[in-house]
């Protein structure tokens, strides 16, 4: 067909967009005096350290679990599925909060139980946290993996004289190495990318040393750090996109009835890390704001985040419209679609840095609202465009037609006909677009106006200042709404990978 | 009235419809038929302006559509029933009909005459599947069109349903009084709806005519086999003025013969299963049972001749013979059978 469909060139110029920030890093880079020194090799190993730890953490915890709730049939299933998966939702850096102030001499635990425990913190503290909270990509990736295999394959292992575990062993792991890896991944470029762990931990990895040199107005150098981190997510990336998912023909689904006990002591060793990940920081949190009340907070904070956090969301969306048709309509719009998925994978500060120095280039949008939401849309709106994609994706292509057929222009029967039809899609990638801006930390710090605190920002300055108390009310805030996520996320397109048998599934 | 010249439809280098010819008549009823990927769904889509078209020029009075000055599909006043219906989830069947009509009585009608009226406030989800096709066809003649066109519009629904919306349908496109190409691959549906039918084969037309004379004078034997149950019997066929009654000569009964494609001499005869009479006679068999098929009120056999054709022979259920056993098949019809040259060449 020699027509372009319409909403291409929408799509080529959102996608151009997301290009920007490489684009700037790349000319903020030229004028470094630094391409790379002992500091930075020193950086470098702080952080593939901490990525290869978070690795081997999450797939240490993620595996067994994800074996667990695919295959053991136990009470209250789902329950205990999304519990498991609940850490996801979270930000780390809640969690690295609440340790590094808990832990340790002059932590919470020693004030209140009287037991000196040894302190969480640097590469070792940093590795725990990043694997208590990325363990669930492992776990879903790899039982989604689990869920499809034919258990014929383990019934016949066994009736081959094998054990249960030597057929899980020898038969089923080989088989989902793959999803392993695939979520490994994940929890490796979270390790990298995230901010707030390393920096409240004190470590120096790339995202922690790209914020000092541009607090030390060292634009370029951060640049060039910015730049570095990139080749590495990069990487990672590629990585990623060469693992081939096996695909099975999808067989009868294995259920393993273990003892009561068995199963119980199972959950009970998983209970650690729910409570470490989740439990602790909700307790710490309520200790503080029982003990020193809801002092230095103030309501605008929360109404700072929402409002940026919002028109982030209505951006978002509005962009992602023109990029989801795109992609459905044919092959270079699946191509645009790709770069516009390159926003989520540039770490918060890099896109910090990239906006700090449009910025600074363009006055007219330095220190305003509309460089972080920004910021944002451009980080997040890959979120938008799978909701409205798969929304969009699941309309009969007949039912346009059939409008056009009784006399509707193109125009009418898109406003007709797919945007009702789309707007849950629209809506719920608004939320999650909203609430993933709302917990976000290092963009916000770098480009929010000056007195411009939000929820995120106010639990950074709490930190700097070390009056942890005060991060009781926003702390319980970002759990509160991290769990809203956690919901939005259950109820809306990922619903498949919590579903807890195969029946669930069609 | 529409009327079609030298439509040509690609898919990059595949044509898919080629060089099509057709006019529709005032309130005809055409239906086009066609085994899987002949192309009567990629017409109806470019008819409908819903596809480009390559080559050709479809007119209607008021508009002309050509492969560089394409009429959209809303410009074009068509009407189409979809094979899935195609109604819009989030609307109510009331809703779904009056689309685009300010003046609501003709939806009124259409609804009241297909039985739609204690469904109006319904949503499409609740509907059975016959409802919505009388929705979807409420829905199309409200809006009034010059032409409509229906993609298999009973394909996706089940056979005791089949046959009664058939004639339904029939009717309202009558009363409407608007002409409609009807696309099946169901040669039965074909033949009792239709006013004309087309048989399509790889984008070709082969024929266009009545139903009546598609089964009794194919065009081609692609054309005949597809019509129903079809034989081809060795016979002689003298095409000079001494064969007055155009008489076929074949070794089991002489029968009138109507010549396709200048058929003399050596030809094959069209044999319809009903054509011929099967009697169990040991003394004057002519041909052996090869495979019998139990159809409730009758029962098509297969027999190998003597002289080795095979014909298919459908006869009274009360008439049973085993596989194998001796028999005597004869030509009974006094309608002329269509004469084909023979195999090679037709």
């Amino acid at each position: 067909m020699t027509h372009w469909p319409k909403s291409y060139p929408l799509a080529f110029v959102i996608a151009l967009l997301a290009l920007l920030p490489v684009g700037v890093l790349f000319a903020l880079a030229q004028d470094s005096a630094q391409l790379f020194d002992t500091h930075n090799l020193r950086v470098l190993g702080n952080t593939v350290s901490l990525m290869a730890l978070t690795i081997v953490g999450a797939v240490i915890i993620g595996v067994p679990l994800a074996f667990f709730t695919a295959y053991v049939q136990l009470p209250f299933k789902r329950f205990w599925l999304i519990v498991l998966a609940a850490p996801l939702a979270l930000p780390s850096y809640i969690g690295a909060f609440a340790m590094y102030f808990s832990f340790g001499r002059g932590g919470e635990i020693e004030n209140v139980l009287g037991i000196t425990t040894p302190p969480i913190s640097g590469l070792w503290g940093s590795a725990l946290v990043m694997s208590l909270y990325t363990y669930p990509f492992v776990m879903m990736t790899t039982r989604a993996s689990l869920l499809s295999l034919d258990a014929s394959l383990v019934n016949a292992a066994r009736t081959l004289g094998l054990s249960l575990a030597a057929s899980l062993w020898r038969v089923v792991l080989p088989r989902v190495v793959n999803s392993v890896a695939a979520g490994a991944l994940l929890a490796a470029l979270y390790a990298l990318s995230d901010f707030g762990t390393p920096a409240i931990m004190g470590l120096d990895t790339f995202t922690r040393v790209i914020f000092v040199e541009y607090n030390a107005f060292g634009l370029s150098q951060a640049a060039m750090l910015s730049l570095q981190l990139m080749v590495i997510v990069a990487l990672i990336l590629f990585v990623e996109s060469r693992i081939g998912g096996a695909s099975e023909r999808p067989g009868k689904h294995l259920s393993l009835f273990p003892a009561a006990w068995q199963r119980n002591l199972m959950l009970l060793s998983a209970m650690p890390i729910v409570f470490m990940a989740i439990i602790l920081p909700l307790g710490i949190f309520t200790l503080w704001l029982v003990r020193e009340g809801t002092g230095g907070f103030e309501l605008s904070y929360a109404w700072n985040s929402a409002h940026a956090s919002f028109l982030a969301a209505i951006v978002a969306v509005l962009l992602a419209i023109p990029v989801a048709h795109a992609a459905i309509a044919g092959k270079a719009g699946r191509f645009m679609e790709r770069i516009t998925y390159f926003g989520f994978g540039v770490p918060g500060i890099v896109m910090g840095t990239a906006l700090v120095y449009v910025g600074l280039q363009l006055p007219v949008l330095y220190q305003t609202l509309g460089l972080l939401v920004m910021a944002y849309v451009l980080r997040f709106l890959p979120l938008a465009v799978g909701s409205v994609r798969a929304t969009a994706e699941n309309i009969d292509s007949g039912l346009v037609k059939a409008a056009r057929v009784l006399g509707a222009s193109p125009r009418e029967a898109f406003v007709r006909i797919t945007l009702p039809l789309t707007l849950r899609g629209m809506i719920a990638g608004a939320a999650l677009v909203f609430l993933e801006a709302m917990r976000e930390l290092p963009a916000t710090l770098m480009l929010g106006p000056t007195g411009f605190e939000t929820l995120a920002t106010y639990m950074w300055r709490v930190y700097e200042a070390g009056y942890f108390g005060r991060a009781a009310v926003p702390g319980l805030l970002l759990v509160l709404l991290s769990g809203l996520g956690l919901v939005l996320m259950l109820s809306g397109e990922r619903k498949a990978q919590f579903t807890v048998t195969e029946d669930d599934r069609s | 009235m529409l009327s079609v010249s030298n439509l040509s439809v690609s898919y990059g280098p595949t044509r898919v419809v080629d060089k099509l010819n057709l006019e529709l008549g005032q309130d005809e009823i055409l239906m086009l038929v066609g085994p899987t990927g002949c192309g009567k769904t990629t017409i109806l889509q470019a008819l409908a302006g819903l596809i480009p078209i390559s080559d050709g020029e479809i007119r209607l009075s008021k508009w002309a559509s050509t492969p560089a000055k394409h009429v959209p599909p809303e410009k074009r006043n068509v009407g189409m029933v979809f094979q899935d219906f195609a109604l819009f989830p989030h609307l109510t069947v009331q809703e779904n009909v009056c689309f685009r009509l300010k003046d609501t009585a003709l939806a009124d009608h259409w609804l009241a005459l297909l039985g739609l009226d204690s469904f109006r406030d319904a949503k499409p989800a609740r509907l059975s599947g016959g409802q919505k096709q009388r929705v979807a066809l409420a829905r199309t003649l409200a809006h009034e069109p010059a032409f409509v066109l229906l993609d298999e519009p009973l394909s996706n629904l089940d056979a005791a349903l089949k046959d009664s919306l058939r004639w339904e349908i029939r009717d309202a496109l009558k009363k409407a009084g608007v002409p409609a190409i009807w696309v099946t691959h169901d040669q039965e549906e074909a033949l009792s709806v239709g006013d004309r039918i087309g048989i399509l084969n790889k984008g070709k037309l082969e024929q266009l005519d009545t139903p009546e004379l598609c089964y009794s004078e194919p065009a081609s034997r692609f054309v005949a086999r597809f019509m129903g149950e079809a034989s081809f019997l060795s016979a002689q066929f003298d095409t000079s003025a001494a064969n007055t009654h155009n008489t076929v000569v074949t070794h089991i009964g002489n029968v009138p013969g109507t010549p396709l494609q200048q058929a003399s001499g050596d030809v094959d005869l069209l044999v319809r299963p009903d054509d011929l009479s099967l009697t169990a006679t040991q003394s004057e068999s002519n041909c052996a049972v090869e495979w019998v098929r139990y159809e409730g009120e009758s029962r098509l056999y297969a027999v190998a001749l003597d002289n080795g054709d095979e014909l298919k022979v459908r006869v009274s259920h009360e008439n049973a013979l085993k596989p194998g056993t001796r028999a005597r098949v004869q030509l009974i019809t006094t309608h002329p059978l269509a004469v084909f040259p023979k195999q090679g060449n037709g």
